[in-house]
């Protein structure tokens, strides 16, 4: 058996990406009816996305806009003049058995996404942006695994049906080599940013809003490119780098015992990280393309086309960069941040007021540790950048140390409220009354009188440990500078 | 007996203003022949007579009241069924939509309910549009008012045989290759197939997207014309409708002196039926004594529309029709063991042969490897259709030809030979690829059975066809009351109606 190490020392994979990500318009893509995630279910539905007799498509022109706007953030050239296609295949749940998309006359094609590894700069081709509607979602009751197989009844929901969905093609990646996994990851990951930044999806890949099929190919070195698979379902981040990894390993093996690569659908699960079998080239749908008769061609106007693209927001890599030059960071700390998933939540937090540094500290300390251990994303642990920023004025004005910040911060990350309100309920505040710290003091002082002698004596690192004891009398809320100046003012000749 | 459904729409409505008739008797009397002549003629699949009544009620009162009402008002009107109605049964003349009650007015549908029309039932019609002849209908063959051994063309045989006849004073029919202007030519009467995207095509249970058009099927050229205008304009439903103001009734009779008139070589087919072609020609003479400069062209490319249609259509169709698959609505197999079975079972038991047959074509047609060939190949001879037209266009105002190559056949007589069948379409097939509007009028007898004239324009001329027809019409005195005198002789065996 092969490991990765031996896969891409004897072959050189070649990677490509189909990434699908729903449009967030206001309505779907060929009728009136609204988007929300969540509803019950056959709610947000017309005759036209149910696809019933006579009902016509119109197209959703915000879409349109949307789409171009992906496009030019991508580097693409947009069509002056394209068409939309249909794709005929029977599906229980689509509508009308053929899907309106495009075909040979996509609206975006020819552009690039630059994505970072370790510093390190990769240039993804992009094959295509092009539009086309989503289909229902199929509910199987009765069985045990709430897959087809042993349900005793299917459900359609087509809540789903026609909502926008945008399909970015790469073009093939070769050249790549054991970096294959985490480049796919790194392409996915910056996507997902370039899209969130255009504010035209909510790209959460947990709800189905963006969505990867992977094509994975390995040839021996200096070779032609081998037969590619085709991995669908791949659902997060970390399994787009996981699926890739394991897809080579899978490749490679069989490559390895002189047998060869079926060109095949495959469907990866998150549960074992393996991917299995699915349709093969053999029995592959002809989806009998034509141009879709029911809508005019769409031509997008220059001068349309030029206004969006002068009115783009700075995309994430260029914004980056000029972070790093802003918070003072090196390329590896911003790196990390990116890792995180934290560029935005510092962002957010210095804009509330928190120096770079510190926001930088509580996002990737305290907060990814507490994200890791719950297995959740860094955002999602429910303290907002400006419950941060707040807690950090709270420690730079003096009301409260960094042991006691954590302390709130744990209130906060329970829910209890906002900073200031969990050290009013849970009574957390610095000492910092001489008064009540003077009694303290000089009672740490009588109960440890040889110590107290070696500071009159001049050794004032011994202050640390009358310090200690006050600070646990105290229990920890008092001021430990103020206290080492009490301590050696009563002990100084 | 006399029935007042039997005038046109344009003297009833004088009638009905004056005071001398109302809107319920109308329909009342519509509804009385429909019932005595259903049966032998098969025209209607459901008969809406509680809704008909009621709004002609409401037309009425309207009226009382001094309202200001639609230029249909009060007409008794058919409506083929393949225009979805809101609470009516709608079937497509298929098996595999029985029992569909669509939740949704067509758009010309409720343009039709605005104008003040009476809908009195939904037509029969042959399968998805799918036919010459009506013998395609899933709910049985329609029956020609005039001779019941004969079929009333199709597709839109239902709404050509329930105006022949009386059962309403008008219909809306539709056209994808000819099927309201074949069986309005069968029939005796007047219809216009529009320029493509003058009606609204939403709710029209599609047959093949880009070549279907709504029109009206009416006993004069005045008729058609104010139906025509109703059910005109955008509609922001269709993509494909379009901006054109649509005035079809001011200046109908003014006359076609000096109006340069091309004959078509081409549509004077081999084969065609001498009487017909006879009957033709002494409309063209009429044409020449009204004033208008009448020479023969040529159009090469018709010899070639046929083929081409018979790849579009279907390969539209095939798509189209994917829909049907007993998921969401329609007929669905029981007993099925899986999904897959089940649609594929719904669609073998609920479509018929020559719906299966166009299916089968078109997912041919457009199969890898196919579709250069045949698809893209006959959207070539689409496109050479249009340019020799444009051309023809820049010398003649209008061009003129049979509407069909034949009179209304007997039933059975084409049915085991499905390019016979397709050849009745020659005439009418190559406007429909072109999108271009033509009209089909009355021009005389051969053999004792009804011959159409086919005028047809530029895109959006809409106004000067209806204008030639119209002067065609006033010379030509064709009578066109309603026949049925068969209602008195034993009724044929005709499969009754859905109800
Ligand atoms: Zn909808």
């Amino acid at each position: 058996m092969l490991s990765f190490d031996d896969v891409v020392a004897r072959y050189e994979p070649v990677i490509g990406l189909e990434t699908h990500v729903e449009l967030g318009t206001q309505t779907k893509m060929f009728c009136g009816c609204p988007t929300v995630f969540g509803a019950e279910p056959n709610t947000q539905v017309c005759p036209v996305c149910l696809g019933l007799p006579g009902s016509l498509p119109v197209t959703n022109k915000a879409a349109i806009e949307a789409t171009v706007r992906i496009g030019l953030a991508l580097n693409c050239s947009i069509a002056s003049w394209c068409r939309f296609a249909r794709k005929n295949y029977f599906y229980p749940d689509m509508p009308k058995n053929f899907q309106i998309s495009q075909y040979d006359e996509p609206l975006c094609s020819d552009g690039y996404l630059d994505v970072e590894v370790d510093g390190e700069l990769f240039r993804i081709g992009i094959e295509r942006v092009h539009l086309e509607e989503d289909t229902g979602k199929s509910l199987h009751v009765g069985g045990a695994t709430g897959r087809i197989h042993g349900a005793t009844e299917s459900l359609v929901d087509f809540n789903r049906a026609g909502i926008p969905l945008v399909e970015i093609v790469t073009k093939p990646v070769p050249g790549i080599g054991a970096r294959a996994p985490e480049v796919a990851k790194a392409y996915v990951a910056e996507l997902r940013d370039v899209i969130r930044t255009l504010g035209v999806s909510d790209v959460k890949m947990e709800q189905g809003s963006m969505r990867c099929d992977v094509n994975t190919s390995l040839n021996k070195l200096g070779e032609t490119w081998g037969t590619r698979t085709e991995t669908k379902n791949v659902n997060s981040l970390r399994s787009v780098e996981r699926s890739v990894r394991s897809e080579m390993i899978r490749q490679g093996n069989i490559l390895e015992n002189g047998g060869h690569i079926i060109q095949e659908t495959r469907h990866f699960h998150e549960d074992t990280g393996e991917s299995t079998s699915g349709r093969s080239k053999e029995t592959a749908t002809d989806y009998r393309y034509f141009p879709e008769p029911d809508l005019v061609p769409l031509a997008p106007d220059a001068t349309w086309v030029k206004e969006l693209k002068a009115a783009l927001p700075e995309l994430p890599r260029v914004h980056r960069a000029r972070l790093t030059a802003e918070w003072g960071l090196s390329a590896l700390d911003m790196q990390s941040i990116l890792n995180a998933g934290a560029v935005e939540l510092i962002e957010q937090t210095v804009a509330q007021g928190a120096s770079p540094e510190a926001a930088r500290k509580w996002w990737l300390g305290e907060l990814s540790r507490h994200a890791n251990e719950r297995g959740i994303e860094l955002g999602d642990s429910g303290v907002t950048p400006s419950q941060v920023a707040q807690l950090q004025k709270l420690v730079d004005e003096g009301k409260l140390t960094d042991k006691l910040a954590r302390q709130v911060l744990e209130g906060v990350l329970a829910g209890e409220g906002d900073p200031a309100e969990v050290m009013a309920a849970r009574g957390i505040e610095v000492v910092s009354d001489t008064g009540a710290l003077t009694v303290a003091v000089d009672e740490a002082i009588a109960a440890n009188p040889d110590i107290a002698e070696k500071i009159r004596g001049g050794n004032q690192a011994a202050a640390g440990v009358l310090i200690g004891a006050v600070m646990k009398t105290t229990r920890g809320q008092a001021d430990a500078k103020t206290v080492r100046e009490l301590v050696l003012s009563r002990l100084s000749n | 007996m006399e029935s007042l459904a039997d005038r046109t729409a344009h003297e009833l409505s004088g009638m009905l203003a004056a005071g001398e008739v109302s809107a319920v008797e109308l329909t009342k009397d519509a509804l009385g022949v429909i019932e005595r002549t259903n049966k032998a003629l098969n025209s209607f699949l459901t008969v809406s007579d509680v809704q008909a009544m009621s709004a002609a009620k409401a037309v009425d009162e309207a009226r009382a009241r001094g309202e200001k009402l639609g230029p249909m008002a009060g007409i008794p009107v058919a409506v083929k069924d393949v225009l979805v109605t809101k609470g009516v049964t709608t079937t497509a003349g298929s098996r595999i939509l029985e029992g569909f009650v669509p939740p949704y007015d067509a758009t010309a549908v409720q343009r039709l309910r605005q104008a003040g029309a009476i809908i009195v039932g939904k037509t029969n019609m042959d399968e998805f549009a799918m036919g010459s002849s009506n013998e395609n209908s899933g709910f049985g063959a329609v029956h020609h008012p005039w001779d019941l051994s004969r079929v009333p063309g199709g597709s839109s045989g239902g709404s050509a045989a329930a105006v022949a006849a009386g059962q309403a004073v008008a219909a809306l029919g539709t056209d994808t290759g000819g099927s309201i202007r074949l069986p309005a030519a069968f029939c005796g009467l007047v219809a216009i197939k529009p320029t493509y995207g003058r009606v609204s095509r939403y709710g029209l249970i599609a047959f093949a997207s880009s070549l279907d058009q709504v029109g009206p099927m009416t006993r004069d050229v005045t008729d058609a014309a104010t139906l025509l205008e109703a059910i005109s304009g955008h509609d922001p439903a269709d993509a494909t409708s379009l901006e054109d103001p649509a005035d079809f009734t001011t200046g109908l009779d003014r006359g076609i002196k000096g109006l340069r008139v091309g004959i078509v070589k081409e549509l004077f087919t081999e084969g065609m039926e001498p009487e017909v072609a006879a009957a033709v020609r002494r409309g063209i003479d009429q044409l020449v004594s009204l004033g208008a400069q009448v020479e023969e062209c040529s159009l090469p490319s018709f010899k070639y529309a046929l083929a081409a249609y018979h790849v579009i259509a279907p390969a539209e169709a095939s798509s189209n029709l994917a829909r049907f698959d007993g998921v969401r609505y329609g007929l669905r197999s029981p007993d099925a063991r899986d999904v897959t079975e089940m649609m594929m079972r719904s669609r073998e038991e609920g479509f018929g042969d020559e719906v299966k047959r166009r299916i089968m074509v078109g997912t041919y047609a457009l199969s890898a490897g196919y579709y250069d060939a045949y698809y893209d190949k006959a959207q070539r001879v689409r496109t050479v259709v249009i340019r020799e037209l444009e051309a023809a266009y820049e010398n003649f105002d209008v061009l003129v030809g049979p509407t069909a190559p034949c009179v209304a056949f007997k039933l059975g007589d084409r049915v085991n030979d499905p390019v016979a069948m397709y050849l009745a379409d020659i005439a009418t097939i190559p406007m429909s690829l072109a999108g271009i509007p033509a009209i089909t009028v009355p021009i005389g007898l051969a053999d004792g059975l009804p011959v159409g004239l086919q005028i047809f324009g530029p895109h959006f001329s809409e106004a000067q066809i209806l204008r030639a027809a119209f002067a065609l019409e006033q010379s030509a005195g064709f009578d066109s009351r309603p026949r049925r005198d068969f209602a008195h002789s034993a009724a044929p065996q005709a499969k009754p109606g859905q109800p």
